[in-house]
């Protein structure tokens, strides 16, 4: 407070008062001359120009009618597109191949509105007065015998509740409305089920075979090509039949998979090969930045980019971060041929697949 | 009536209420008016609003811009909720769009699908319901400028300032879950992403994931959470704001520019009653006639082209709207940083972006108070400042927009990386140097160039305007005639204020104890210096320098 009573007022500038335009234009070659007389328009004075401005006007809103006709017509006489372009698709130039009614309704809707605009302002523009007035401003901080009567009715009022001197009465009812807002906060608790290892592991685990997300079916190892990428879910899902398994969405958003093969020798990090197969290696489609899935994929360098944040990874050296955003290695999956000559999981991910979060250790 | 009628005409005169008193006059518009005043008491209101002044200038339209998009939305919004099934089951699709015949999706999917090609119409008001939304955000952000450069935000102003500040704020995010809803690929993406960045809150967000999305994402729950928020809970906030926005308008009267015949103390413009009804009104119509045009040519996420959302799935470009791209430009500059410790992990690579977010976003809301802390000034301010007379205000304010659309280039790396063959990594850390280097460039060519123009302001106001006629003197020089420019104009560029720069008390008291001066007071002298100081601001001519040099018959 002090800084601001002992520094401000003499360096504000002078206040502004009231110029009403009689000030003495002589003496000061800046001061405020006035508002200047008002200039008629040729509407004002032409009263054949004021006829016209009116037939415009009327000549908007005739159109605004003639277009909400054309609406109602368009809606009863034009089939809905489907999307294949057999039906509902018309060509307008610039536009392309577009939808037929969308285009008659929403243009006709546009001009019915557009009508009903611009015939109001031009109106407004030519026919009604344009005469500037002059209104007061009042400041709006109330008056200084306002303000005493108001703390003088609140000091009554406050004094006359016992408010300050009940300490009592006081303490427990701010104690009570402190509580309450518990009760709202405790009813929020079934909106979803605590996290403890839901984050931390995802559908595979020992033995699981890995499927082929295009085909619905195992992937042997020589469906895999070198320089090919390759998407992968565990067993028991069907992307074609939701009512297969109601959770498809839930599990596939941790555990699906990308496959690469690259020649062994190329394989920097020995750990990464030793957790493949033959140069196949498997790693989670999820991204470690916000959880996009991963999907392009730079056959030359073995380097994956997210297309969301342009996180890029080094698959060949254990899905090492190289640019971008996210913060750790893609987790890799460990995997192994079964008995039937299928790709098959070893375990789980050691580690929780996608962002990183607090638990995560 | 009767019995006071005999009591005595004169009496009883005095004791009726004019909507008995004027029946014999009254036709029935005024007698349905008398009905409702004697109810609501409503002719004081309309006293002092039906003729009530608006100054006129074109900026002041972007306000009812975002007033008209809102309402726009609000009348499509609730058309498109009696189509729209906010519910994540899934169903194998069999509607009249062909390519995604018998593919699996959400209902809400299906349901926005089928407002696309089923409903007559329904794909119009869909796209109109999104356009004005872009629309909306746009005009408030713009709305906001003008309000910023010209000062309109001081006192009395700073609440609602604030208003608008959450309505932009709020609009963003109602937006975001807007395009979130229909649940095809590109917005299930970024509903992904924003459980990551929920997930990288420290300690509860894990929590925080988990009861937002019912459990492990995606779950059953996000859609109809978020619908209920879209519909409901956010435009109800937003249009209380809304309210209390306009009736501080009203109550506050409009700000207006200098110029003959305006002042502090009054407001000069037209009145309410019939110009800007018709002007207003009629603005409305060409708003909304405007947005359903473009509806009409103009495809805006055309849902059917992405495919329904599967947490495996992604195409590229994947980009939010637009008002969502400087967050995403934040989340893609910065670079990974992950902090694992005892235990726990902190994902700083995500985690600071969010912060940064909100920071963006609150310097906004602060700067009125920080400008009103610097300079100390109490008084109402309702004459509007031109930009280049608040140079650092100014410059500030370009800063941030240069920010802004520096992040928004940053949100659209990629296509910035294809469209113009660039490096990706190249662009990407450009942005990363511009994000530092950016805004203090902006900030300084701002300010001198406000100077510059302030400084050709007070040669124009001493020396005149240049001419264009050439006279050629007794001794033969040749001199161009400089012509004074006429009272009105030389009012309105002088009529701004120019503070002085708080300063310091001195070291040591008068009786020659050194005083303490408080470090918060230091940095507000230091601040004022800079806003107000000789480097910030080039002093309005006095009427003595312009005697001098006019006395001097129009030549130097």
């Amino acid at each position: 407070m002090t800084s601001q009573d002992n520094m401000s007022e003499e360096h504000l500038p002078e206040a502004v008062g009231p110029h009403g335009g009689a000030v003495a234009v002589h003496d000061d070659p800046f001061a405020d001359p006035g508002l200047p007389p008002h200039e008629p328009r040729r509407t004002d004075i032409d009263e054949r120009a004021a006829a016209r401005a009116e037939r415009q006007v009327a000549r908007w809103f005739i159109l605004s009618m003639i277009a909400t006709v054309g609406f109602i017509a368009s809606y009863v006489a034009i089939k809905p597109s489907n999307g294949d372009g057999t039906t509902g698709v018309i060509y307008i130039f610039t536009l392309g191949h577009i939808s037929a009614l969308n285009f008659a309704l929403g243009t006709t809707l546009g001009i019915s509105l557009f009508g009903i605009g611009a015939g109001a302002v031009h109106w407004a523009r030519t026919l009604m007065s344009d005469e500037e007035h002059i209104a007061e401003r009042h400041p709006i901080e109330s008056t200084p015998e306002v303000r005493a009567q108001v703390f003088a009715d609140f000091r009554q009022g406050a004094a006359e509740s016992g408010f300050g001197r009940r300490k009592l009465i006081r303490n427990t009812m701010i104690g009570a409305m402190a509580m309450l807002p518990l009760s709202a906060i405790v009813l929020f608790r079934d909106l979803g089920p605590l996290p403890e290892k839901k984050l931390d592991t995802t559908d595979w685990s020992a033995g699981k075979q890995l499927i082929n997300m295009n085909t619905n079916e195992p992937l042997q190892p020589s469906d895999i090509t070198v320089g090919s990428l390759t998407f992968a879910m565990p067993p028991g899902l069907n992307p074609d039949d939701p009512n297969a398994d109601p959770t498809f969405q839930e599990v596939i958003a941790t555990s699906a998979l990308l496959l690469v093969r690259m020649e062994p020798s190329d394989i920097k990090d020995a750990k990464s090969a030793s957790w493949g197969y033959d140069g196949i290696l498997a790693f989670s489609k999820i991204c470690t930045h916000v959880g996009c899935p991963i999907s392009l994929y730079e056959q030359q360098t073995h380097h994956v980019l997210c297309p969301c944040h342009q996180s890029t990874f080094d698959l060949s050296d254990g899905g090492r971060v190289i640019f971008g955003p996210a913060g750790h290695p893609l987790p890799q999956l460990q995997i192994t041929v079964n008995a039937d000559g299928n790709l098959a999981a070893v375990r789980d991910f050691t580690q929780p697949v996608g962002p990183g979060f607090w638990e995560r250790s | 009536m009767s019995t006071h009628i005999a009591d005595g005409a004169a009496d009883a005169h005095e004791q009726l209420g004019h909507s008995e008193a004027g029946v014999h006059q009254a036709h029935a518009g005024e007698k349905a008016a008398d009905w409702v005043d004697g109810r609501l008491g409503i002719y004081g209101l309309a006293k002092a609003n039906l003729r009530k002044i608006f100054p006129d200038h074109w900026s002041f339209m972007l306000g009812e811009i975002c007033l008209y998009s809102f309402i726009i939305i609000i009348l499509t919004g609730v058309y498109l909720t009696l189509f729209f099934q906010p519910s994540m089951a899934e169903v194998v699709y069999h509607g009249s769009y062909t390519p995604l015949d018998g593919i699996s999706m959400s209902e809400a999917y299906k349901s926005a699908l089928d407002i696309s090609f089923e409903v007559r119409g329904g794909l119009l008001i869909r796209q109109i319901h999104h356009w004005a939304a872009i629309v909306f955000v746009a005009a408030m952000l713009v709305h906001m400028m003008r309000v910023f450069f010209t000062g309109a935000f001081r006192k009395p102003r700073e609440i609602n300032w604030l208003f608008g500040f959450l309505l932009l704020f709020l609009g963003m995010f109602d937006g975001f879950m807007g395009y979130s809803l229909p649940d095809d690929l590109l917005s299930g993406t970024g509903i992904r992403f924003m459980e990551g960045a929920i997930l990288s809150v420290p300690i509860v967000g894990s929590y925080i994931a988990m009861f937002l999305y019912g459990g492990p994402f995606p779950g059953d729950d996000i859609i109809p959470r978020f619908y209920t928020i879209h519909v409901l809970l956010i435009p109800g906030i937003m249009l209380g704001l809304l309210v209390a926005h306009l009736i501080l308008v009203f109550y506050h009267k409009h700000t207006q520019f200098a110029g003959p015949g305006r002042t502090e103390k009054n407001v000069v413009g037209m009145p309410l009653m019939p110009v800007y009804m018709a002007k207003a009104g009629g603005f409305f119509f060409l708003v909304f006639g405007v947005i359903a045009f473009v509806s009409a040519i103009a495809s805006v996420n055309p849902i059917w082209a992405y495919g329904p959302y599967r947490p495996d799935q992604v195409s590229t470009d994947a980009q939010p709207d637009w008002y969502m791209g400087f967050s995403e430009g934040l989340i893609r500059i910065m670079p990974g940083w992950e902090i694992r410790a005892w235990g726990h992990t902190l994902e700083l690579g995500v985690f600071i972006p969010l912060v940064v977010f909100g920071g963006v976003m609150m310097v906004i809301a602060a700067y009125p108070f920080l400008e009103g802390w610097v300079t100390g000034d109490k008084r109402e301010h309702h004459i509007l400042d031109r930009p280049r007379n608040a140079p650092i205000r100014t410059a500030f304010g370009v800063a941030w927009i240069a920010e802004y659309i520096i992040l928004l280039v940053a949100g659209g790396n990629d296509l910035f990386a294809t469209h113009f063959h660039m490096s990706i990594d190249t662009i990407t850390w450009a942005c990363r140097i511009l994000f530092f280097v950016g805004p203090v460039i902006a900030f300084t060519v701002t300010k001198r160039w406000c100077i510059g123009l302030q400084r050709k302001d007070r040669d124009k106001l001493l020396h005149g305007r240049e001419s264009g006629t050439i006279k050629r003197l007794p001794h033969g020089e040749f001199v161009e005639v400089h012509v004074q420019l006429p009272q009105e104009e030389r009012y309105r560029l002088t009529a701004h204020e120019q503070y002085a720069p708080v300063e310091l008390p001195a070291e040591v008291d008068e009786n020659g104890v050194k005083r303490k001066v408080k470090a918060l007071d230091k940095l507000r002298a230091k601040l004022s210096q800079g806003y107000y100081g000789e480097a910030a601001q080039i002093p309005k001519p006095t009427a003595e320098e312009h005697a001098e040099i006019t006395s001097g018959h129009g030549h130097h």
